[in-house]
């Protein structure tokens, strides 16, 4: 395949498909049994079968175990601050139209102290893919309380159980303005995890996806059963949600027929406790798109700049002339 | 009363010839929103275009509408215009504007005016129908006429009534209509000022408020007794007339920079208003974020992204911002970020100026985080260093704070009309092939600085990360290699450094006081050093635009006088207190800066009374400081 020639680049088209080696770097240093090496695997066959190029495609995080992730990809990476992966992802997209924008976000990164750029990033709509690593425990400080731990989970910080109820972040981010894609995945179901990337690579708009994620170092015990035992796995079903294969689908102990366009169904569905609700909860490609704004008016020529700051500096102009 | 004025006793009054002055002090003190500001603007910008030096100071009280006829919320402007070049805002006004008598009491608080002060104020006040606020009324004017002030009580709102039914948002342009007799301004030009400035009004809104122009300058014709000329310079050149904040938002625009992410806080949002207003002209855009951090990481992800951004706060924002300020010293994203400096600590005095933030810009990241600290000290400065800075930015790949303050963003001075150099538009976007196996890290032996590969460019691919990293950009934990880029980082701002000349001393370059500053305090330094040189004293002064890192040769100058004190607008104790000693005596923030450079005794002189500096404070401290008594200071 040929990939386009951009306008402002003179160099020669790849002549070659990308493969998944372009989209990989270094050996991942998550401990064994992480959520994040299936997730990072995932990611990079939607980037080959989308044929990102690598170049155009930027992968930002925040801190804590997820906030690795960018580090081993072949792509440019942004590993910036704790909880603010979204104000830069934003930056990023903002004046940069032609680049494909990953976000990757721990459940202590978005919904602790990234929460109010969490609620604003979903505001704004931009397009790019969201990832929620959710393994409802800070990993890499070793073993706080996340306000995704459910409630008494014991911790080092809560020795003696935590004592308030969790964040859900999909009921969460289904409350907020102008939400347009809220979709639930977990890490151990590689066909699901793949079609739901993929679904939301292809979201004109911000894909959120919380990947329900396990922790073998510090939450064995979390979703072991639900890993193993998938009857406590609900299947959301419909003709425009995330489309399983029949066999795939087996995989479910559940199937519920959800139409991704009823937001109200879908904030019932969010709020089901005797399971795991996985799919495409909510879609709407007419959100208004924040990205879109910030590009109107982008590639002004040197030129004109100067004739129309001229122009402005007129304004202030006195003469004695005058 | 002194004396009344009436058209009685001046039926000749149209015939008066203008006495020429050098300069003059104006100000209009009122409630909120009654228009003061925007009178005193206008007669500033008038005098800009007649040719007249200018300087304004804006009197903000923290709120919207605070209650009315109340000493706190005063609000208002001070004018100061010249034959002359005008730097600063003086010292006692010659005439002060008084909508009503209550908001006096706070500028007299704050030392405005003396015995040579006239008043004109609403006599309005006078017939009151309650009887609280004629004894006020009558109080009041007392109080101010035993102050030495020449009291006028004028019939502000009783003319204007015979234009309209409510003039609290006339009155502004009867005075300006005053003022413009009075000091002899051109009325075409004032005509076109309010067409300007009601540019988004009615037909009706402009033929009004001309009118109104119009029936103060008839007003004042028929009544006063003197008539004012403060001849214009002969200007060559094209001159602009702006704020300090308009000239920020001017120089973002012609920097080059394309995206101003900010978040709204007193003194700096004005800037983002401007730009909001006419950046898409020159195609940029302003994105007013949730927050002061996410404001600064939108700008420093647009910039990873090769889009060249700024981000503008003031105090409490810069705190909020230090934790990204330091993740772009790590990245090595270059990152303009504007702090037009208010009082502090915490909220402190949102519309006031002061200039304590010099250490948090250069200090304020936990880690060793070195980057550029510089400072405007003039109108024309905030206009011109937001495109040094932007360069700065780029060239050594790093974060560059800008400093301003309340007195600048408020403040109106002409300056020549800069010349737009199209080089300074240029993007840096490169999408070019990355030279192949070169890290995003390069680090010149010499100079520390590198090359950084942008999103789009084959072969560039890397990852920023605020975690220790070596030239590849790999973390890595390694001693040597973090020992080799905290180094190389430092190592470019020393670089930067080696190319800066030393400051030119204003005055001899030796003698008794060497007065240091930075920032706005320029004018009032130098006008008192040239008022105590014009009486003998042996006094320079310096200014500092590179505070971070420091111009070289300060050591050389400082040796060369008897004393150097700095002066500046922020804390510092002052000896003669039982609890202060040498040895625990805070010292101002420049002060303490210059001591550890240089290892010289540094005085310094300031004070957070959250006013601008005036020339005649500065005077008495030199005169103190060279045991010269009871002398007599010019006013």
């Amino acid at each position: 395949m040929l990939v386009q020639t951009h306008e402002y680049c003179s160099v020669p088209s790849q002549d070659h498909d990308y493969g998944m080696e372009d989209y990989g770097k270094g050996v991942a240093r998550w401990c064994p049994g992480c959520g994040g090496h299936s997730i990072l695997t995932t990611v990079q066959r939607v980037c080959k079968d989308m044929q990102y190029e690598p170049e155009k495609t930027v992968v930002v995080s925040g801190i804590g175990c997820s906030g690795r992730f960018p580090h081993y990809m072949g792509t440019y990476g942004f590993h910036g601050l704790h909880g603010r992966a979204f104000p830069v992802a934003s930056g990023v997209k903002f004046r940069r139209p032609d680049l494909n924008v990953f976000v990757v976000t721990g459940d202590g990164d978005c919904c602790s102290i990234g929460a109010a750029h969490w609620v604003h990033a979903i505001r704004y709509n931009m397009k790019m893919v969201a990832l929620l690593f959710d393994n409802g425990i800070y990993g890499l400080t070793k073993k706080q309380t996340s306000p995704t731990s459910p409630l008494g989970t014991h911790s080092n910080t809560h020795p003696r159980g935590s004592v308030l109820p969790p964040i859900n972040p999909i009921q969460t981010t289904l409350g907020l303005a102008n939400v347009s894609f809220v979709a639930q995945t977990v890490d151990w179901n590689s066909a699901h995890l793949y079609a739901t990337i993929r679904k939301a690579a292809e979201h004109p708009g911000l894909a959120f996806v919380r990947i329900v994620q396990r922790c073998p170092a510090f939450m064995r015990d979390l979703y072991g059963d639900i890993a193993v035992n998938p009857k406590n796995l609900i299947l959301l079903s419909h003709e425009n949600g995330i489309n399983l294969k029949p066999k795939a689908r087996k995989a479910f102990g559940r199937v519920i027929e959800h139409d991704p366009s009823n937001i109200h169904k879908a904030r019932e569905h969010a709020e089901i406790n005797n399971g795991i609700p996985i799919g495409l909860l909510y879609q709407n490609t007419d959100n208004a798109r924040y990205d879109e704004y910030g590009a109107h008016n982008l590639g002004m020529g040197v030129e004109e700049k100067k004739q129309n700051l001229e122009s402005l500096l007129d304004q202030y102009t006195t003469s004695n002339s005058v | 009363m002194d004396y009344i004025v009436s058209s009685d006793i001046l039926n000749e009054g149209d015939r008066i010839k203008p006495r020429k002055i050098k300069q003059a002090i104006v100000e209009i003190v009122s409630d909120s929103g009654e228009g003061a500001q925007k009178c005193g603007q206008s007669f500033g910008a008038i005098s800009a275009k007649m040719g007249n030096g200018v300087w304004t100071v804006e009197i903000i009280p923290a709120e919207i509408q605070p209650p009315a006829r109340s000493r706190e919320g005063a609000s208002g402007i001070r004018v100061r215009i010249g034959s002359d070049k005008v730097t600063n805002m003086g010292n006692h006004a010659d005439l002060v504007i008084a909508l009503n008598e209550q908001v006096v009491y706070g500028r007299i608080r704050q030392d405005a005016y003396n015995g040579n002060t006239l008043m004109f104020i609403e006599n309005k006040w006078a017939k009151s129908e309650q009887e609280t606020i004629r004894q006020q009324y009558s109080e009041a004017l007392l109080k101010f006429k035993e102050l030495g002030i020449k009291v006028v009580e004028i019939p502000m709102e009783e003319e204007c009534l015979k234009l309209m039914p409510d003039p609290r948002k006339g009155k502004n342009m009867w005075i300006l209509g005053l003022l413009s007799y009075m000091y002899d301004r051109d009325i075409p030009k004032a005509e076109d000022q309010i067409r300007r400035i009601f540019k988004k009004k009615t037909d009706a809104v402009i033929d009004l408020n001309i009118k109104l122009l119009h029936a103060g300058y008839d007003w004042a014709r028929e009544n006063l007794p003197f008539r004012y000329e403060v001849t214009p310079m002969d200007v060559d050149n094209d001159m602009v007339v702006m704020n300090g904040n308009e000239a920020l938002s001017m120089g973002i625009m012609a920097s080059g920079i394309e995206l101003c992410s900010m978040y709204p806080i007193t003194p700096a949002t004005s800037v983002s208003h401007h730009l909001a207003e006419n950046f898409e002209r020159v195609g940029g855009i302003v994105h007013q974020a949730e927050d002061e951090i996410s404001a600064i990481g939108f700008a420093i992800g647009a910039s990873f992204a090769g889009k060249p951004a700024v981000t503008v706060t003031s105090g409490p924002g810069l705190a909020l911002k230090t934790e990204f300020i330091g993740l772009a010293v790590m990245a090595e994203i270059p990152l303009v970020t504007i702090d037009v400096q208010r009082g502090g600590p915490s909220t402190g005095l949102p519309t006031k100026v002061e200039q304590s933030d010099l250490l948090a810009a250069i200090y304020g990241e936990a880690g060793d985080a070195p980057k550029i600290v510089l400072a405007a000290a003039t109108i024309e400065e905030c206009f011109h260093f937001v495109v040094l800075a932007r360069k700065l930015a780029e060239s050594f790949r790093t974060p560059v704070i800008l400093l301003s303050d309340a007195n600048l963003a408020t403040g109106v001075q002409p300056f020549p009309r800069p010349k737009i150099d199209p080089l300074w538009l240029t993007n840096p976007i490169d999408q070019s092939p990355w030279k192949d196996g070169a890290g995003p890290f390069e680090w010149d032996e010499n100079t520390g600085t590198s090359k950084r590969p942008i999103p789009g460019q084959k072969g560039g691919m890397y990852t920023v990360t605020g975690l220790a990293h070596g030239k590849t950009g790999k973390v890595a934990y390694d001693p040597e290699i973090n020992q080799a880029s905290v180094e190389s980082r430092s190592r470019k701002i020393a670089s930067f450094q080696k190319s800066l000349k030393p400051p030119k001393i204003n005055g001899d370059p030796e003698g008794d006081i060497l007065l240091v500053g930075w920032g706005s305090t320029l004018g009032a330094i130098e006008e008192a050093v040239a008022d105590a040189r014009a009486e003998g004293l042996k006094v320079s002064s310096l200014h500092l635009r590179f505070l971070f890192p420091i111009v070289p040769g300060l050591v050389d100058i400082f040796n060369r006088f008897k004393k150097v004190i700095t002066v500046e607008i922020n804390y510092s104790d002052t000896l003669g207190h039982p609890m202060i000693t040498q040895e625990n005596r805070r010292y101002a923030q420049l002060a303490w800066l210059l001591r550890a450079k240089t290892h010289m005794d540094i005085d310094c002189f300031s004070n957070v009374y959250g006013q601008p500096l005036n020339p005649e404070k500065v005077l008495k401290m030199i005169k103190s400081e060279l045991k010269i008594e009871n002398s007599e200071v010019k006013g």
